[in-house]
């Protein structure tokens, strides 16, 4: 028997090298960051991106200034060209996807909080989870390079559907380099992944300090711990799909690519490749990640919820066992992404089921939080409000779902703006809030002081208030038939809803322009904020524990902690006041046991 | 501030909900035989789903409204019976509501997709290419001539790749940029694309399918009512995309018949 | 700091205090930690290195079962799929690999036994590892022997789907085996400094034994389906 301390973790020695310290760090802490730091400049360009497709929707012949130096052929005269629309919609796409809400609700907060959660040192595989960073990193200047080679990044789309995506350059431009730069990418990152998620697993599982039981975990940790779990399925079965897509544009192979396809007078060289084999492969990647991108988000929201409400929620466990279920069902519903893709109809019936049952765990979440709320002592920050934005959106959101999950109402709705108003709520909103909400939480403890609160209000009133002008608007252009991915809008019943339009750009660039406020105020705080606390929030959990702020090197200072409480034991009567933290030998009268 | 969320997150609730009550913004007329399940679908589905939006942000802002900025010596309160109430309520309502949804949604998918197409059905073939639709029609003969990848030509209009000379099949097919049907007639048509993913999106139809490069698939439907309809392309297909489409003409019988002399002339 | 300082608790009530109890064996080597017992506190954790290795194989086990739907459907969808018979050299590369197999399985219990400081009249230790690395050498070899052999009937990566899921597979799958040999060599690298971990030798050869039984499961479907 032996205990914490004796643990083949590796102990390594503190840095002292700038470039230890800053550039290939071990420190999970530093990865934290360093992931952060790659989502905060990928959400910027993906933001940027998304500002020169609203534009180009509401005025397709305007000139966008500067616009014809990112690419001679897809702006000459800064007027985007059809197919630029479509490459840059494809870039954002898998910008904000892939290097966005995959990287910051779970490895950039995740990678820095985890470990201390949990009450260790580091995670047990450094050297891995720097190179999970810089593996991620290299993916994403592979997907950033593809701008500037030849006729420019692919047009596919984030979903790069065979054969357009398989074929070669024939189909379009962007389609042969292009498509194997966004392939390539996206193999590196699926890697990066997978050594992400091999940390968080063995973090959760085997580096958990005396004392923290399972059940002892903060849901942070769960949602971190689910989502690792989710992403190694997930992303192993996205990178085979992505070499078999290489492999038919180099080498010759016809995987997705079907026989007697004729382009431009031309029989393509291809024959007896699947179409349909790309989109299963796809989306049974596809959806479990978008529950990868939301996960910890719910797990963000409850934990900053938990600590503004000064009370736990109404059930630890029913919250925990709804996530799980979450994850669980993700990986059965991905055909509803295919209803209408020409697979057998009776496989849309079946995968309409457990999507529409996925909508229990998912009630069930917003109801604990409302539940939750009611009789709490809430508290208004900007924290909590984003995460009360999270809920409100992902209500929203969450709601449109059922209507997609039907194949009989999805022959109206699919590749409408409604499923884009649906994914956009739930993702580029809802699981964006949990970002924002994890940063003015965490911010105290990563940096030692606090965000300006002010800053914080006006981001969140014009983000909210923003973002619903923008993406409430979709699900009605939906509901009228407005075909997606189109870079203009030529068909007779589309007049009508340009106004529409040109109503949601305007909304898309004031919001936009908004988070230069939070931009702002992460820059100005970092140099220039109120110091801060060891545990400004009155929380619970170990990290906020930590000995100085920011942590130690080592987390902990040399000492492991001991646990003796549940992670969220408010609303008692304690020296401390309301609360108890976890690592506390108090003993606790009224102690708040979940059930 | 809280308040002040608490009005907003409702007004904005119910904001959104108004252009959805009032039908501002709507599917078109429904000019199908299968698509009145599918309507009432929808309305059920939004008046269930409008239900449980409204109900949940009410009271998200009701909670904000009550709760926030308590007064220091308040209690904590636990939710009427606890989780489990909430549970249970969520696995019942929720629950029969969804296996209610996907029930009857079920049997409308069923009309159209497990139904075979009547025997006396109008055969029309449509192809989707980078970037236009054709239509084929079989001619007198009934028959379709086989197509010939190696002799698609756009440039000699020779879209279907089909070969008049040596294909007595195809000497009498009917090759069109323009679908015309007659009203209340089945048509069964059949799909296939010449390259790449395409779709076939008639939303007065109530018809949405996909084009899959490799395999032939095949849709029917009734067309109910008189008048030209927009179909679009909803599968991205490349830079032509956006303009990808052609119409749907539903015609009188005798106005079809004379259409098809017409365009028959014209081959 | 806003937490109040109280001095530890005193070592004497340790074992009374709720924290720390623990009950059970604490499940060795179980999925779940604390025998499935979420509440338990342990005082015993697995090596991470287990868990981690567990973790690798689950995703390497992912990766091959996404290949192998995506065999099965290709497949079927057309009907150009033209088998071919697999090289022989392919079955003598598999004995090779199952020899290798049990000649570190002998080569771990013996090392870990001598790690353990069992004395033992019996030769080097590392000599059975060194076995297996040859072993293992020759394997590569031995496929990409077939794959020259291949070539030479003229079958290459896109002559046919079905030659293309073969070179596919048995490459991704060597690739791993190469893995799997840096594997054995850091193992053999550290056992001569002395610095040899026992995790490490463990998860080295599950890892190894790993690469058998999937080798196995893709001549099987290989065999089934060319």
């Amino acid at each position: 028997m032996h205990d914490m301390s004796a643990q083949a973790v590796q102990h390594h020695a503190p840095p002292t090298s700038f470039i230890g310290k800053h550039v290939f760090s071990l420190d999970h802490k530093v990865i934290g960051k360093q992931y952060y730091a790659l989502a905060l400049v990928a959400v910027v360009i993906g933001m940027v991106l998304s500002w020169l497709m609203r534009i180009h929707l509401a005025w397709p012949s305007a000139k966008i200034p500067l616009l014809h130096y990112l690419s001679a052929n897809g702006a000459a005269g800064n007027v985007m060209t059809p197919e630029y629309y479509l490459q840059l919609m494809t870039m954002h796409g898998t910008i904000m996807v892939f290097f966005v809400l995959t990287t910051a609700p779970f490895a950039a907060f995740g990678n820095y909080f985890l470990p201390i959660q949990v009450g260790a040192e580091d995670m047990p595989f450094p050297h891995f989870n720097m190179m999970s960073f810089w593996v991620t990193f290299v993916s994403f200047l592979v997907m950033i390079a593809s701008f500037f080679v030849g006729d420019g990044p692919t047009l596919g789309g984030w979903t790069q559907y065979a054969p357009l995506s398989a074929i070669g350059p024939a189909s379009g431009p962007g389609q042969g380099m292009g498509v194997v730069l966004w392939a390539s990418s996206i193999a590196i990152f699926c890697v990066g992944q997978l050594l992400g998620s091999l940390n968080f697993i063995t973090t959760t599982l085997d580096m958990r300090t005396r004392g923290m039981s399972l059940w002892r975990l903060p849901l942070t940790a769960w949602a971190w711990f689910i989502t690792s779990v989710m992403g190694l399925t997930a992303f192993a079965v996205l990178m085979p799909a992505c070499i078999l897509l290489i492999l038919d544009h180099v080498a010759g192979t016809s995987f997705f690519v079907a026989s007697n396809l004729v382009i431009s007078d031309q029989v393509q060289p291809h024959s007896g490749g699947s179409t349909l084999l790309w989109q299963h492969l796809f989306w049974f990647f596809g959806h479990p990640e978008v529950y990868i991108a939301i996960v910890p988000g719910m797990g963000i929201v409850s934990h900053v919820l938990i600590t503004n409400m000064r009370r736990p929620l109404l059930s630890h466990r029913v919250m925990v066992y709804s996530m799980g279920a979450l994850a669980v069902l993700s990986y059965m519903v991905y055909g509803h992404h295919m209803f209408v893709s020409g697979m057998n109809p009776f496989s849309s019936l079946a995968f309409s089921f457990p999507t529409l049952i996925i909508t229990i765990p998912s009630t069930i979440v917003v109801l604990i939080w409302l539940g939750s709320l009611y009789g709490s002592k809430l508290r208004i920050n900007s924290a909590s409000l984003f995460s009360l934005g999270f809920i409100s959106m992902f209500i929203s959101g969450g709601v449109s779902g059922f209507f997609l999950a039907q194949p009989s109402i999805d022959i109206m709705l699919h590749a409408t703006y409604f499923v884009v108003g649906h994914f956009h709520l739930v993702m580029a909103v809802a699981a964006i809030f949990g970002i924002f909400a994890g940063t003015y939480f965490w911010f105290p403890k990563m940096t030692g002081r606090m965000m300006n609160e002010t800053l914080g209000k006006i981001h969140f009133w014009l983000s909210f208030v923003g973002a619903y002008c923008i993406f409430m608007p979709f699900h009605y252009l939906g509901l009228a038939g407005n075909v997606r991915r189109y870079q203009a809008f030529v068909d007779d019943y589309l007049q009508p809803l340009l106004p529409v339009h040109k109503f949601i750009t305007v909304a898309a660039l004031v919001t936009g322009a908004a988070q230069l406020v939070f931009l702002y105020n992460l820059v100005y705080s970092r140099f220039r904020g109120e110091r801060a606390a060891d545990n400004p929030w009155q929380a619970t959990s170990l990290e906020w524990s930590t000995p100085t702020t920011p942590p130690p090197f080592d987390n902990f200072g040399g000492q492991h902690p001991v646990v003796y409480h549940d992670p969220y034991q408010f609303g008692i009567e304690a020296s401390t006041g309301d609360y108890v933290m976890q690592n506390s030998p108090e003993e606790i009268h009224t102690v708040r046991d979940e059930e | 501030m809280g308040r002040i969320f608490a009005v907003t997150i409702l007004v904005i609730a119910i904001g959104s909900a108004i252009p959805i009550l009032r039908h501002t913004w709507w599917m078109p007329q429904d000019i199908s035989t299968h698509g009145a399940p599918i309507d009432e679908q929808m309305s059920e589905t939004m008046a269930e789903a409008g239900i449980c939006f409204l109900a949940s942000q009410i009271l998200l802002a009701a909670f904000i409204w009550k709760f926030s900025n308590p007064k220091p010596d308040s209690k904590i309160k636990t939710f009427p019976g606890g989780a489990s109430g909430l549970v249970i309520a969520a696995f019942l309502l929720v629950g029969t509501e969804v296996l209610a949804l996907g029930a009857f949604g079920a049997k409308a998918w069923a009309k159209i997709y497990f139904t075979p197409a009547a025997a006396n059905a109008l055969p029309v073939q449509a192809q989707a290419g980078q970037f236009a639709f054709y239509f084929r029609y079989p001619g007198p003969d009934g028959k379709f001539g086989p197509i010939h990848p190696d002799m698609v030509s756009e440039a000699n209009q020779n879209f279907y790749g089909i070969d008049i000379n040596n294909d007595q099949d195809a000497k009498d097919d009917i090759v069109t940029a323009e679908m015309a049907i007659p009203v209340n007639r089945e048509v069964n048509l059949l799909m296939h694309s010449k390259d790449v993913g395409h779709s076939f999106f008639v939303p007065e139809l109530r018809v949405q399918q996909d084009f899959v490069p490799g395999l032939d698939v095949a849709i029917h439907f009734t067309a109910t009512k008189i008048g030209r309809y927009e179909i679009v392309c909803t599968q991205l297909c490349g830079l032509g995309h956006y303009n990808m489409k052609a119409y749907l003409s539903v015609m009188s019988q005798q106005d079809y018949d004379d259409w098809l002399k017409k365009e028959a002339a014209l081959q | 700091m806003a937490t109040t300082v109280h001095d530890p608790p005193k070592s004497g009530t340790d074992q009374k205090h709720p924290a720390l109890t623990t009950t059970g064996n604490g499940n060795r080597g179980g999925v779940l930690p604390g025998g499935g017992n979420l509440r338990e506190v342990k005082r015993y954790s697995p090596p991470p290195a287990s868990t981690g290795i567990w973790v690798g194989i689950a995703a390497i086990a992912m990766t091959f079962a996404a290949f192998t739907s995506a065999l099965i459907v290709r497949k079927g969808s057309s009907n150009d799929w033209q088998p071919f018979t697999l090289p022989i050299i392919l079955y003598l590369n598999s004995a090779l690999l199952l020899a290798s197999s049990v000649t570190l399985e002998v080569g771990r219990r013996r090392v870990a036994a001598f790690m353990a400081g069992v004395k033992t009249h019996r030769a080097r230790p590392a000599r059975w590892l060194y076995v297996t690395l040859t072993l293992g050498v020759f394997f590569v070899a031995g496929q990409y022997a077939a794959w020259k052999q291949l070539r030479a009937q003229g079958v290459f990566l896109a002559t046919n789907p079905s030659s293309s899921f073969f070179y596919l597979l048995t490459a991704v799958h060597a690739l791993h085996v190469l893995g799997g040999l840096a594997g054995l060599l850091l193992v053999i690298g550290r056992l001569r400094s002395c610095v040899l971990r026992r995790s490490t030798l463990d998860i080295a050869s599950r890892y190894w034994h790993f690469m058998d039984v999937l080798w196995f499961y893709l001549l099987l479907l290989l065999w089934m389906t060319l």
